[in-house]
C-alpha cells in the first residue's frame, strides 16, 4: 500500500514536473538578445497581495499631467477612471476642478451649423491627446513619435539576464517588467562614454530597449513638480510615482483582480482538498 | 467495449423518453457504467482537463464576441474596451487569453502520455488520428485567435506564418493572396480569421465527440499496455474516474488561475500591447510559445520550402505513427531501450521550444538542427528498434499487475 501511494505520488509529481517543463518551453519574453540590464524595484502592487498605493498614483498623475502629457497622450483612459476605486481615487469634485483649472477641452460636434467645436471635457471623456494625430506628433518632435501611454507599462519589458529567468519570474509571480523598465529608463540618463556619443537630437541612455540613443531628452529634473504630501521631490521619486501611475493606466483592474483571485483560489484549494479526500476514500479499498 | 447499461428508467417521463430516444441509458452506459481499467495513473486525467479547457475557451469566447469588433481600426481598442469598461471583461479576456496556453499544456501532456504508453497502437489508430486532427485544428484556431487583438505580434505573426505558403512553387503566391483576401494582411484577413476562429472550436468539439466515440469502442489503454481481459480489470467510470478527474481538473485550474489573476501577461508578448502597425516591424517576431518547437524546425532548414515541409512534416509524421512503430508492446515501461529515446524526444521538444524563441543565428541554428534530427530520428528509431528489441516480461493481466 505504502509503495503504491509512493508510486502514485511519484507519477503525480512527474506529471506536474512535465507540466512545468511545458511552461518552461513557454514564454515569449525569453526572446534573448536583450542586453539592457534592468534593476528591479519594489512596488506596492507586486505579488499576490499587492495593491496600488492611492497617494502614489495621485502623485504619479500629477507628474504625468505636468510633464509627460506635453508630448504623450493617454487615449484609453477617461477622466472618470481617475475617480474609480482601485485607482488614484480622486473625488468627482476634484477631477471636475482639475478639468476646469487645466482647461482640458474635448473636440465635439458637429453642431447644428455642421461645425466641429471644442468644449470643456467631461468625466466621461478620454484624456485629450497633446497632438491631433501621429504625424503632428512626429512633426513637433524631430521625427520621433512619443508613444501613447495608456498601455506603455504592458508594452515594454526586458527579459531577465539569464536563460530561463522567466521560470523564476513565474514562480515568484513577478509581473512588473513594465514599471521596472520605465523607472530605469527615466533614471538612466547619463553622459555618453567615449566612442558611444549619440547623434545630434539623440540622448545617451543605456537602459533604452532599442539601442543606447533615445530621442527623448531627460524628461524631468529634481523639484520640477511640487508634491503637496511631503514626498521627496527627486527624479528618483518622480520616476517611481509615474511608473506606478502608468502601470495603473495599463492595468486599472489590478486591485480587483488580485482580490477576486485570492478568494477564487482559496475556494478552489478547498474544493481540490475535498475532492482529494473523496478520491482517497473512494479508492481506499481498491488495488490499482 | 461500451458498458452494458444497467440503467432502468424509473419514472413515467424517463420511461416515455426511453422508448423514443434512449439518450439517458446511452449516457449511463458511456459515462457512468463504462468499464475503465482500474490502474490508470494521473497522466490519464489530462483528457478530462483538456475537455474542461475547451469548454472554458468556448464559453469565454462567446462572451468576448459580444464586445469585440473585427475591424483593423477598431479591434485593438475594442479589446481594451473589454479590459477596461465591460463588467468583468478583464476576467473573461484573461481567462480566454491564458486559457489558450493552458489548453495547449494539457493537450501536450495528453499527447506525451499517448506516446509513452503507446496509445496509438492497434486497435486505437483511428482514435489517435482523430486526436492529431484535433491538435491541428487547435493550432489553426489558436493562430487565428492570436491575430484578433490586432497587436504588433498579431499582425506580424500573421504576416510571417501566412507567407510560409509562398514557399510552394507556382501556387504559392496565389494561395497567399487568397488567404489574405488582398495583397497584404489587412481587414479582409482579420475578418475571415475572426469568422474561422469562431467556427473551428465547434469543429474541434465535433471531432472530440468522434475521439470519445472511438475511445469507447476500443476502450482505454492503461499503464501496462495489456488489454482489459475480464471485468475484474475494470471499474465503472463513475464514481471512480469522475471524482479522480475532477480532483485533477481542480488542481489544474488552480495552476491556470494563478496566471489569470496574478500574471495575466505571462504568456503574452509585450509587443502585442502595441496596436498593429504595418510600417513598423518588431525586432524579433516570435510566435506563441506552443508553436516554438515547430518554428525552430522551420528555421533550422536553410531552404524556405524545405523548412516549411519539415515543419508540416513534424506534425504529419504523427498521423502515420501507428504504422511507424513496429513494436507490439504498447507501454514504454516494458521497453527499456525505447524508453530512453522517448525521454530524449521529450528533451528535444523542450529544447526546440527554447531555440524557437532565440534568434536564428550561430549556435542556436546548429542546436536546432541537432534537436530536429533527434525529433525525426525518434520515429525512425521506433521503426527499427521494434524489430529487434527484447521487451521486459509483461504481466498477464491488469489485475495481476496491481496485485503484485
Amino acid at each position: 500500500m505504502f509503495t503504491q501511494t509512493k508510486s502514485r505520488v511519484r507519477t503525480f509529481l512527474a506529471a506536474a514536473t512535465l507540466a512545468i517543463g511545458a511552461v518552461a518551453a513557454a514564454t515569449p519574453a525569453l526572446a534573448s538578445g536583450d542586453v539592457v540590464h534592468i534593476e528591479r524595484q519594489k512596488w506596492s502592487f507586486s505579488g499576490a497581495f499587492g495593491t496600488y498605493d492611492k497617494a502614489q498614483l495621485q502623485r504619479g498623475f500629477k507628474v504625468y499631467k505636468e510633464v509627460c502629457s506635453a508630448c504623450h497622450g493617454m487615449g484609453l483612459v477617461s477622466f472618470r477612471n481617475l475617480v474609480q476605486s482601485g485607482g488614484p481615487e480622486f473625488s468627482e469634485a476634484q477631477v471636475k476642478a482639475l478639468i476646469k483649472e487645466a482647461g482640458y477641452e474635448t473636440l465635439d460636434g458637429p453642431n447644428d451649423q455642421g461645425e466641429m467645436f471644442k468644449r470643456p471635457s467631461r468625466l466621461s471623456d478620454r484624456l485629450p491627446s497633446p497632438f491631433p494625430n501621429p504625424e503632428a506628433a512626429r512633426a513637433a518632435n524631430n521625427g520621433a513619435y512619443p508613444p501613447d501611454f495608456s498601455m506603455i507599462a504592458k508594452a515594454r519589458a526586458v527579459a531577465g539576464s539569464y536563460p530561463g529567468s522567466f521560470l523564476v519570474d513565474g514562480l515568484t509571480l513577478y509581473a512588473e517588467h513594465g514599471p521596472d523598465y520605465i523607472y530605469n529608463l527615466i533614471t538612466g540618463y547619463k553622459d555618453a562614454p567615449k566612442g558611444h556619443e549619440c547623434a545630434d537630437g539623440l540622448n545617451y541612455n543605456d537602459k533604452f530597449l532599442s539601442g543606447t540613443c533615445i530621442a527623448m531628452a531627460a524628461p524631468i529634473s529634481d523639484d520640477q513638480v511640487t508634491y503637496e504630501d511631503g514626498s521627496k521631490q527627486t527624479v528618483d521619486q518622480y520616476a517611481r510615482d509615474v511608473s506606478a501611475f502608468l502601470n495603473w493606466a495599463a492595468e486599472p483592474k489590478l486591485n480587483e483582480r488580485k482580490q477576486i483571485g485570492f478568494l477564487t483560489l482559496l475556494f478552489l484549494t478547498v474544493l481540490a482538498g475535498l475532492l482529494y479526500l473523496t478520491t482517497r476514500k473512494l479508492w481506499s479499498g481498491i488495488k490499482h | 467495449m461500451a458498458g452494458h447499461s444497467t440503467y432502468q428508467p424509473q419514472n413515467a417521463i424517463a420511461k416515455w423518453l426511453e422508448r423514443r430516444l434512449p439518450i439517458i441509458s446511452m449516457m449511463h452506459g458511456q459515462a457512468v457504467a463504462f468499464p475503465t481499467p482500474r490502474n490508470l495513473n494521473y497522466f490519464w486525467t489530462f483528457g478530462a482537463i483538456a475537455m474542461f479547457m475547451l469548454i472554458t475557451m468556448i464559453l469565454t469566447g462567446i462572451v468576448l464576441v459580444m464586445h469585440y469588433t473585427p475591424h483593423t481600426s477598431l479591434a485593438f481598442n475594442s479589446v481594451e474596451h473589454i479590459m477596461r469598461d465591460v463588467n468583468y471583461g478583464w476576467l473573461i479576456r484573461n481567462l480566454h487569453q491564458n486559457g489558450a496556453s493552458l489548453f495547449f499544456i494539457a493537450v501536450y501532456m495528453h499527447i506525451l502520455r499517448g506516446l509513452y504508453f503507446g496509445s496509438y497502437k492497434e486497435p486505437r489508430e483511428v482514435l489517435w488520428i482523430l486526436g492529431v486532427l484535433i491538435f491541428l485544428l487547435m493550432m489553426a484556431t489558436a493562430f487565428m485567435g492570436y491575430v484578433l487583438p490586432w497587436g504588433q505580434m498579431s499582425f506580424w505573426g500573421a504576416t510571417v506564418i501566412t507567407n510560409l505558403f509562398s514557399a510552394f512553387p507556382i501556387v504559392g503566391d496565389p494561395v497567399v493572396s487568397w488567404l489574405w483576401g488582398g495583397f497584404s494582411v489587412d481587414n479582409p484577413t482579420l475578418n475571415r480569421f475572426f469568422a474561422l476562429h469562431y467556427l473551428l472550436p465547434f469543429m474541434i468539439l465535433g471531432v472530440v465527440v468522434l475521439h470519445i466515440w472511438a475511445l469507447h469502442v476500443s476502450g482505454n489503454g492503461n499503464p501496462t499496455g495489456v488489454e482489459v481481459k475480464s471485468e475484474q480489470d475494470t471499474l465503472p467510470f463513475h464514481p471512480y474516474y469522475t471524482i479522480k478527474d475532477l480532483f485533477a481538473v481542480a488542481v489544474f485550474f488552480i495552476f491556470f488561475l494563478i496566471f489569470v489573476f496574478y500574471m495575466p501577461m505571462f504568456f503574452n508578448h509585450p509587443d502585442n500591447n502595441i496596436e498593429a502597425n504595418p510600417l513598423v516591424t518588431p525586432a524579433h517576431i516570435v510566435p506563441e510559445w506552443y508553436f516554438l518547437p515547430f518554428y525552430a524546425i522551420l528555421r533550422a532548414v536553410p531552404d524556405k520550402l524545405g523548412g516549411v515541409l519539415a515543419m508540416f512534416g513534424a506534425i504529419a509524421v504523427m498521423f502515420i505513427l501507428p504504422w511507424l512503430d513496429t513494436s507490439k508492446i504498447r507501454s514504454m515501461t516494458y521497453r527499456p531501450i525505447a524508453k530512453v529515446f522517448f525521454w530524449l524526444f521529450v528533451v528535444a521538444c523542450v529544447a526546440l521550444g527554447y531555440l524557437g524563441a532565440a534568434p536564428a543565428e550561430g549556435l542556436y541554428v546548429v542546436f536546432s538542427r541537432i534537436f530536429m534530427a533527434i525529433y525525426f530520428g525518434y520515429f525512425v528509431f521506433l521503426f527499427v528498434i521494434g524489430l529487434v528489441e527484447k521487451p521486459k516480461p509483461l504481466p498477464n493481466s491488469i489485475t495481476e499487475s496491481v496485485l503484485s
